[in-house]
């Protein structure tokens, strides 16, 4: 197998060529996005590096609390990136479901995969761990924030008829339904989406990366329909959790709305 | 069958004692924002006072499962609240809300009959006016048959004489039930003609207009 070709640093810093362009082209234009996109660069260079160094070191001092470390500061890191992503304000008690539905959703969807579909041993080894963990957390975080997104929407614009409901005589769970499946139906459409479009539209960044190691392209395709597998499972399960927990936050020990 | 002793919430009423019997129409006048939406939603215990005590049929409200309650006593909100889909599926879901049985078809008709709107049960319902959706939604409270109606402003859509005919029909169909019936309505006159019982609440105030037992 032909080995990948390590980049020099002259040809890496060639690619910021295009983050160039871009800049002249909004300063022609005179739309005011320098500022963010060099910080962007910047950031995602910094964050890289750091990334780079610390993998290389986990990959080599494989330890079950090192991997385990990792998973947790991802679980935070996404848990603040819902909160921050939501433009609306969160009750105590919604934050509490966002962040309970994510860490208990991908924990299941990552054991499942790790331990029935790849059985990998050690099962904590960084190698396949750590990516995977960062696949399944990062597609739950973007389905929860849309979740959450439309799930709020639905109770300010339904208000009327969630309340109707209820003064007929509505069970909470009855009168949220549809704003609930609503929610859950936002927030899976995207994982769904990508499934339709994946390798038509697009190859899937995994898949790519193991094509452009010297994989090859069957067993690259094998693991690439196993984790989108995964994701679909995960996504579905923790979305699942944060809708059935997330309602009831709506309403009061004596089945009042209050919003 | 309500009492209500000491009952404040927020600074939107504060009423001394105030009972409201059963098996009577009991009509509640007032300016708008005085406390009378606010009142009639403690009743269903869609809110809840911050003091004093509420009682339903001398046991306090706050012991009655809130479900169950709604179910007896059911409210109808002063915007109409019109789901999406059919006349029919309009009619049949405080049913289904309140999980009772679902009549055939001759008894809804019959009940659109009641509140002289002429439309056909697979209508769709959301392309209906104002006063149309009020109607079907004064139906399909009468279609569940509650203990007791807490109407807001019923008849807020409709022209006069549709007025009179709907209210009529309501009272008429309490009457023969030996339910309960208690309204928020804007016409004075209203409250005069058919009231048993008359409550005018001014700045969240509670005052006795009429008690004919």
């Amino acid at each position: 197998m032909e080995k990948i070709i390590d980049l020099t640093l002259i040809q890496l810093a060639s690619a910021y060529i295009f983050v160039v362009i871009l800049l002249v082209i909004v300063k022609i234009k005179g739309i005011a996005r320098e500022k963010e996109i060099l910080i962007g660069s910047i950031r995602m260079t910094l964050q890289l590096i750091l990334v780079g160094y610390l993998l290389s070191y986990v990959f080599e001092n494989s330890n079950p609390f090192y991997t385990l470390f990792i998973i947790a500061v991802m679980e935070v890191f996404a848990v603040f990136n819902i909160y921050k992503r939501v433009k609306k304000e969160l009750s105590l008690k919604l934050k509490k479901v966002i962040a309970f539905s994510i860490v208990v959703g991908t924990l299941v969807g990552q054991f499942y995969f790790v331990l029935v579909v790849l059985r990998i041993s050690p099962w904590f080894e960084p190698r396949y761990f750590i990516p995977i963990a960062g696949m399944m957390i990062g597609n739950s975080m973007t389905g929860i924030s849309l979740g959450v997104e439309r799930l709020l929407d639905g109770f300010i614009s339904k208000k009327n008829l969630v309340e109707s409901a209820l003064m007929l005589g509505a069970t909470p769970q009855v009168a949220s339904r549809d704003i609930v499946n609503s929610s859950f139906d936002a927030a899976i459409l995207p994982t769904i989406n990508s499934m339709v479009g994946m390798g038509i539209v697009f190859l899937p960044g995994m898949m790519t990366g193991q094509i452009l190691s010297g994989i090859s392209p069957l067993i690259a395709v094998e693991y690439q329909i196993a984790i989108m597998l995964g994701i679909v499972g995960c996504v579905s399960l923790t979305v699942f959790v944060f809708v059935q927990m997330a309602y009831k936050t709506f309403f009061n020990k004596y089945c009042q709305l209050n919003i | 069958m309500f009492s209500l002793k000491g009952v404040k919430y927020k600074d939107i009423l504060d009423i001394n004692e105030l009972h409201i019997p059963g098996e009577k129409i009991t009509c509640i006048i007032g300016e708008s924002g005085s406390g009378k939406t606010t009142l009639l939603k403690l009743l269903n215990n869609m809110i809840s006072c911050d003091e004093g005590i509420i009682l339903f049929k001398g046991q306090s409200l706050y012991d009655i499962n809130p479900i169950e309650l709604r179910r007896k006593v059911i409210m109808l909100n002063q915007n109409p609240a019109i789901f999406s889909g059919t006349v029919k599926d309009n009619l049949l879901i405080g049913l289904r809300f309140a999980e009772k049985s679902i009549p055939d078809d001759s008894k809804l008709i019959n009940v659109l009959h009641q509140v002289y709107l002429k439309k056909r049960l697979e209508e769709d319902a959301e392309i209906l006016s104002g006063g149309e959706k009020q109607r079907l939604t004064l139906a399909r409270i009468l279609l569940m048959e509650p203990e007791v109606l807490l109407l807001d402003e019923p008849s807020s859509a409709l022209d006069q004489n549709t007025e009179k005919e709907v209210i009529e029909q309501i009272i008429k169909d309490v009457k023969a039930r030996q339910a309960a019936l208690i309204m928020i309505t804007h016409s004075r006159l209203l409250a005069e003609k058919y009231g048993d019982f008359i409550i005018e609440v001014k700045n969240g105030q509670i005052f006795l207009i009429r008690e004919r037992r």
